[in-house]
C-alpha cells in the first residue's frame, strides 16, 4: 500500500495527532488483535467456558445478578478480529478520537486477557473491581495533589514524601488517641486524619518556599522533600512504632454503604458501599473541577500556570497563588497518605507507599491534569494492581514478578507517549522572578 | 485643568546604566502622544514605571493633578492607566472572555464565575470602540491582530482612560496596522489618551499629535508630526544624521546559486511548516521573502542551511546536490548563515568574541594545526576584524554575551563574511537592532550582493525587505503566495499576499487541496 505524505495528514488531522502517532496507532492496535489470537485464542480448548461472577461477595442486600459465562474460544476470536479491524480503520480512514479507540483497544485486550485466564475456572469480576477502586484511591489522591500543585506550574515530585508523613502521622497520632488517651475511634479517626493534614500542609509549604521563594530547581526540591519523609519516618518507625506496638495500631473505617445507590446491581456495591475517605475522593473530584474550572481562584491559578507574567500584569499575586495550591497540594497528598492507614491497612510500616506517589504524577500526566482524567487513570492503574492478585490466585502460568510489575510497567507504556502528547501547564516547572 | 498624566524626574538607574535620566512628560486627554526612541533609550523602562513594574529612584508621578504611588501593577489599573505589552500577555488556552475577565472576575451567587454577564460587557465593549471580537473563542485560535484588540479590550473592560502600548505594531501586517490606527483614532476620539511606544518613524507621523523623543534615558525634545521630518526624527533618535534610504545600484544578476524545488519541512509539533516551496536565487540578486512571522519562513531557513530534515523536495547549490547535506558541507560550499535567533543560534554567548569569529573556520589552517588550536592567529585575526567591522567591544576576549545586540550581529557578519561566500542567507538580520546598526547592516548586505554573492533575505520588517531586495516573494501558511519584481510590488499588494490574500486564486492551489479532500 502506497501512502502519500499527504493521506497520512489527513489521517491524522482528523484526529487532531502527527501522522506518525495516526500510524503507530492502527498498527498497535492490528497488534492487540494479534496478540490476543496467538497468546489466547489458540490456547483455549473447545467447548470450554469462562465464568465473570458479578456479585459482590459481602453484600447481601443486593439484588443477585446471574454469573456471566462465555464460550471461551468463540469470544477471544471474536475480539482478536475486532481489534484487528478497528487497527484497519485507523490505517485506512483514521479515527476522530484516536485516544478513545486506543481506550477501547485497551478495554477489549484486558477483556481477552481475563477471558483466556479464567478459562474453566470462575473469576469474580466484581471482587476485583471493588479491590481495584480501593487501590486507585491513594492513587488518585496523589494525582489530584499534583493536579493541583501543577495547575499553577509548581512541579511535586515530593508526593511519594508527603504521603508518607502523612501516614506515620496519621498513624501516629491515630493510635495515640486511641490506645494511650483512651478516646473511642469515631474521635480517633478523625483526629488522625486532621493531623496527617495538618502535616501535609508543612511538607507542601515547605515546597512552595523552597520552590516560589527561593527558586530551587523544583525536581530537586520535590526530590530532597521525598528523601527527608523516607529518613524521618523511617527512624521514628523504627525508634517508636516498633517498640510500642500500642501506637501502631489505628484501626481501620468501615464501609458505609450509601441507601438506595449501593443496590445499583454490580457496580453499585463498588462505589457505594465504601469508606467515608473514599467518599471524600469523590467530593474533592467534583470540588477541584468546580474551582478550578468555574471559580475566580481557578481562573487564576490555570493563568498563573500558564502564563504567570500575563497574571502578574493584571495584579495578581502569582507567589500568593502558588503558595496556597501547593499547601493544599500537600494536604491532599497527605489526604492519601492517611487513606493508607485509616481506610486500608491500620498500621504503618516503613516505605509502605511503594511509589503510589509517583504512580499518581503519572495518572496525573495520563489525565490531562484534569480532576477527573486523572481519578480515570488512578482507576486503570488501581486495576493493573488488582488484575495481578486476583491472577495470581487464578494460577496463571505467568511467573509473579510479572504479575507484580503490571501496575509498573503500565505507568512506563502509558508514559513513553503511546497516547497523544499531553501539554502540561505552559509555565509547569519554572520558578516566577519578577521583572 | 491638569493634564491626565505627569510624569516629574522620573529617574532609574540599572547596575552600570541610567536607563532614565530626570524624565518629563505630560499626556493630555484625547491625546496620541508617540513615545519615540531606539532599543535602550529607555521608553520601555519609563512604562514599566508608569504600570508599577518598576519603582523609580526619583520622581513623582502625577493624574489629572493628584501625585500618586504606584508600586504595583494593581495600583495602576486601579488609576485607570492600562498597557498592551509588546509581547502579549494573554493566556493562550483561555477563551477572550477568560481572559479579559481574569484579575477582575465577576462572580454570581458570591463563588462561580459570571462568563455570561463578562462576556455581554466584551460585547458592549466591541461595539462601541468598533473592535471585533467573539468572547467565546478561544485565544491561541486568534491571529495576532485579532489577540491585540483582545488586549485592547482587557484595558477598556478595566475602564482604563490611559492606554500606553508598546511597540504595538512589531507583529502585525500593514493592513492590520491600518486597521490598529482606526481603532486608536477612534479611542481618543472617545477622550481616550493613549502613549504609544515606538522606533518606526512612519507610524509616529501617521498616528501621532505630539512626539517625545528619548535619547540614552534623556527626552531629547517634543514635537508634533507638523514641525517635522522623519529625517529630524530620526537625527534625535541616533543623535546624528542617519541615512534612512538604502541607495542602491541596479542588480546584474548571473548564474543560479541557489536552486529549491517543492520543498516540505515539518515544524517542531511535526506539522507540515512548509509545503512544496520552489525559488531560485542568482548571483548579484536580493531575493527577500516576506511575511508575517511563524508561516515557515523560520523552518524554511532551517532546512536550507541543514539544521532541519527535510520532508521532501531538493536543494542544490551551485549545481550541486546538498538535499539533506550536513551543515558543515552546506558551509563549505560557500554559504553563510545570519540566523534569525543570534544569541540562540549564532553565538556562544559565554566565548568571548575572538573565539565566536572562528565558530565555522577553527578547525581549519590557519586557525588549527595537528588539531590544535593555534590562538595567536586566532587573536590577531579577531583584533583585525573587530576593526574592519567596527565591533565596539572592550577587548576580543570579552565574553560576547557583554556586548550590545548591535555588536553581536556584527560579530556574525563578521565572521560569515570574512571567507569567500557564494550566497548569504540572512533570517531577520537587523531585529531588535537600533537605526544606526540596522543602516550598517544593510550597506554590508547590499556590498556582498555587489560583489556578486547571492542573497536570500527574510525578514518580517517589510521595509526591509522592500528597500534591500530585487525580487519579492511573500510566504503565508507555508507557501510562497508569489515572487515579484520589487520595483513593480507595491506596500499594499505585498501586504495582501502576507495575509493570504491573492488577487486571482492560483490554480496550483485548489489542485492541491482537492488532493487532500
Amino acid at each position: 500500500m502506497s501512502v502519500s505524505p499527504s493521506t497520512w495528514e489527513r489521517i491524522a488531522a482528523r484526529g487532531g495527532i502527527s501522522p506518525r502517532k495516526a500510524r503507530t496507532h492502527g498498527l498497535i492496535f492490528i497488534g492487540a488483535g494479534l496478540l490476543i489470537y496467538l497468546l489466547f485464542a489458540r490456547a483455549a480448548a473447545i467447548g470450554e467456558t469462562s465464568t465473570f461472577v458479578l456479585n459482590f461477595g459481602g453484600a447481601a442486600e443486593t439484588a443477585p445478578v446471574p454469573d456471566l459465562v462465555l464460550p471461551t474460544a468463540p469470544t477471544l476470536y471474536a475480539l482478536a478480529l475486532v481489534c484487528a479491524f478497528l487497527g484497519g480503520w485507523q490505517l485506512a480512514r483514521g479515527f476522530r478520537r484516536p485516544n478513545l479507540a486506543l481506550g477501547v483497544i485497551t478495554g477489549l485486550f484486558i477483556w481477552a486477557f481475563l477471558t483466556w485466564a479464567s478459562r474453566g475456572q470462575s473469576f469474580n469480576l466484581t471482587g476485583m473491581l471493588n479491590s481495584a477502586l480501593l487501590r486507585a484511591v491513594p492513587i488518585a489522591l496523589a494525582a489530584l495533589s499534583g493536579v493541583i500543585c501543577e495547575r499553577c506550574a509548581v512541579i511535586n515530585i515530593g508526593i511519594e514524601g508527603m504521603m508518607l508523613t502523612g501516614a506515620f502521622t496519621a498513624t501516629l497520632t491515630a493510635s495515640l488517641a486511641l490506645n494511650l488517651w483512651g478516646w473511642p475511634s469515631w474521635a480517633s479517626m478523625p483526629f488522625g486524619l486532621i493531623c496527617a493534614l495538618v502535616a501535609g500542609a508543612w511538607m507542601g509549604l515547605l515546597l512552595a518556599i523552597l520552590a516560589v521563594r527561593f527558586k530551587v530547581n523544583q525536581i530537586i526540591a520535590g526530590t530532597a522533600i521525598n528523601i527527608l519523609s523516607v529518613g524521618i519516618t523511617s527512624f521514628l518507625s523504627a525508634r517508636i512504632l516498633a517498640h510500642f506496638q500500642q501506637l501502631n495500631n489505628t484501626g481501620t473505617l468501615q464501609p458505609v454503604p450509601i441507601p438506595l445507590l449501593y443496590r445499583i446491581p454490580v457496580i453499585g456495591p463498588v462505589i457505594f458501599e465504601q469508606n467515608l475517605l473514599v467518599y471524600l475522593l469523590y467530593i474533592l473530584l467534583v470540588v477541584t473541577h468546580i474551582v478550578l474550572f468555574h471559580t475566580r481562584w481557578g481562573l487564576r491559578t490555570r493563568a498563573v500556570g500558564e502564563h504567570p507574567r500575563a497574571a502578574d500584569t493584571l495584579g495578581i499575586n502569582v507567589f500568593r497563588v502558588r503558595y496556597v495550591n501547593v499547601t493544599i497540594g500537600g494536604m491532599v497528598a497527605a489526604l492519601g497518605g492517611a487513606f493508607l492507614i485509616l481506610g486500608s491497612v491500620g498500621r504503618f510500616d516503613e516505605l509502605m507507599t511503594a511509589g503510589k506517589g509517583f504512580i499518581g504524577l503519572a495518572a496525573m500526566i495520563f489525565g490531562k491534569w484534569m480532576p477527573f482524567g486523572a481519578f480515570g487513570a488512578a482507576l486503570i492503574f488501581g486495576f493493573a494492581d488488582a488484575l495481578q492478585t486476583k491472577l495470581a490466585i487464578l494460577e496463571v502460568p505467568i511467573p509473579s514478578q510479572f504479575l507484580l510489575m503490571a501496575p509498573y510497567l503500565m505507568t512506563i507504556i502509558i508514559l513513553a507517549g503511546v497516547v497523544g502528547e499531553a501539554v502540561p501547564p505552559a509555565a509547569d516547572g519554572q520558578p516566577y522572578e519578577k521583572q | 485643568m491638569p493634564p491626565v498624566l505627569e510624569l516629574r524626574g522620573i529617574t532609574k538607574a540599572f547596575p552600570g546604566v541610567l536607563a532614565n535620566d530626570h524624565i518629563h512628560l505630560t499626556l493630555e486627554e484625547g491625546e496620541v502622544h508617540a513615545l519615540l526612541g531606539e532599543n535602550g533609550a529607555g521608553k520601555t523602562t519609563l512604562m514599566n514605571i508608569l504600570y508599577g513594574l518598576y519603582s523609580p529612584d526619583e520622581g513623582e508621578i502625577f493624574i489629572r493633578g493628584r501625585r500618586v504611588e504606584i508600586r504595583e501593577p494593581g495600583d495602576a489599573i486601579a488609576l485607570g492607566i492600562g498597557m498592551v505589552h509588546q509581547h502579549f500577555m494573554l493566556v493562550p488556552v483561555l477563551t477572550v472572555t477568560e481572559n479579559v475577565m481574569l484579575g477582575v472576575e465577576s462572580v454570581k451567587h458570591g463563588f462561580f464565575l459570571d462568563r455570561t454577564s463578562a462576556a455581554r460587557r466584551i460585547r458592549e465593549i466591541s461595539r462601541q470602540y468598533g473592535l471585533q471580537i467573539d468572547p467565546d473563542a478561544l485565544v491561541k485560535t486568534l491571529p495576532v491582530g485579532v489577540q491585540q484588540r483582545v488586549e485592547i479590550i482587557k484595558l477598556l473592560y478595566r475602564q482604563a482612560d490611559i492606554l500606553i502600548m508598546d511597540e504595538p505594531t512589531a507583529v502585525l501586517t500593514p493592513q492590520e496596522v491600518e486597521e490598529l490606527f482606526k481603532v486608536i483614532r477612534s479611542l481618543a476620539d472617545q477622550g481616550k489618551s493613549i502613549i504609544f511606544i515606538t522606533h518606526k518613524l512612519k507610524e509616529v507621523m501617521a498616528i501621532a499629535d505630539r512626539i517625545t523623543v528619548l535619547r540614552n534615558g534623556r527626552v531629547v525634545g517634543t514635537t508634533t508630526p507638523s514641525q517635522t521630518t522623519e529625517e529630524q526624527l530620526a537625527s534625535m533618535m541616533v543623535g546624528r544624521e542617519v541615512l534612512l534610504r538604502v541607495n542602491k545600484k541596479p542588480a546584474n544578476p548571473g548564474e543560479t546559486v541557489l536552486e529549491v524545488q517543492n520543498l516540505e519541512v515539518l515544524d517542531d509539533r511535526g506539522n507540515l511548516a512548509v509545503r512544496g516551496v520552489s525559488f531560485e536565487v542568482r548571483a548579484g540578486e536580493v531575493l527577500g521573502i516576506a511575511g508575517v512571522q511563524g508561516n515557515g519562513q523560520t523552518e524554511l531557513v532551517q532546512a536550507l542551511t541543514g539544521l532541519r530534515p527535510l520532508l521532501g523536495g531538493r536543494v542544490r547549490i551551485l549545481g550541486g546536490e546538498v538535499t539533506s547535506a550536513p551543515p558543515r558541507r552546506i558551509l563549505e560550499r560557500g554559504v553563510a548563515h545570519v540566523p534569525e535567533d543570534r544569541q540562540r543560534d549564532g553565538l556562544v554567548l559565554s566565548f568571548p568574541v575572538a573565539d565566536n569569529l572562528v565558530l565555522n573556520t577553527y578547525y581549519l589552517p590557519p586557525f588549527a594545526r595537528a588539531g590544535t588550536l593555534q590562538q595567536e592567529v586566532i587573536l590577531t585575526t579577531a583584533e583585525q576584524r573587530a576593526r574592519e567591522f567596527d565591533i565596539r567591544t572592550p577587548s576580543i576576549l570579552t565574553p560576547v554575551a557583554h556586548l550590545s545586540g548591535g555588536n553581536q550581529q556584527k560579530v556574525i557578519i563578521a565572521r560569515e563574511f570574512s571567507r569567500p561566500i557564494r550566497l548569504l542567507i540572512a533570517a531577520q538580520p537587523t531585529r531588535g537592532l537600533d537605526v544606526g546598526s540596522i543602516e550598517y547592516i544593510h550597506q554590508r548586505i547590499l556590498a556582498k550582493r555587489d560583489e556578486g554573492c547571492a542573497v536570500l533575505l527574510v525578514s518580517p520588517e517589510l521595509d526591509e525587505v522592500m528597500s534591500l531586495s530585487d525580487r519579492i516573494a511573500v510566504m503565508y501558511e507555508g507557501r510562497l503566495m508569489d515572487i515579484l519584481p520589487a520595483d513593480q510590488a507595491t506596500r499594499e499588494e505585498i501586504g495582501l499576499l502576507m495575509a493570504g490574500v491573492k488577487k486571482s486564486e492560483n490554480h496550483k492551489d485548489t489542485k492541491t487541496q482537492r488532493g487532500i479532500n
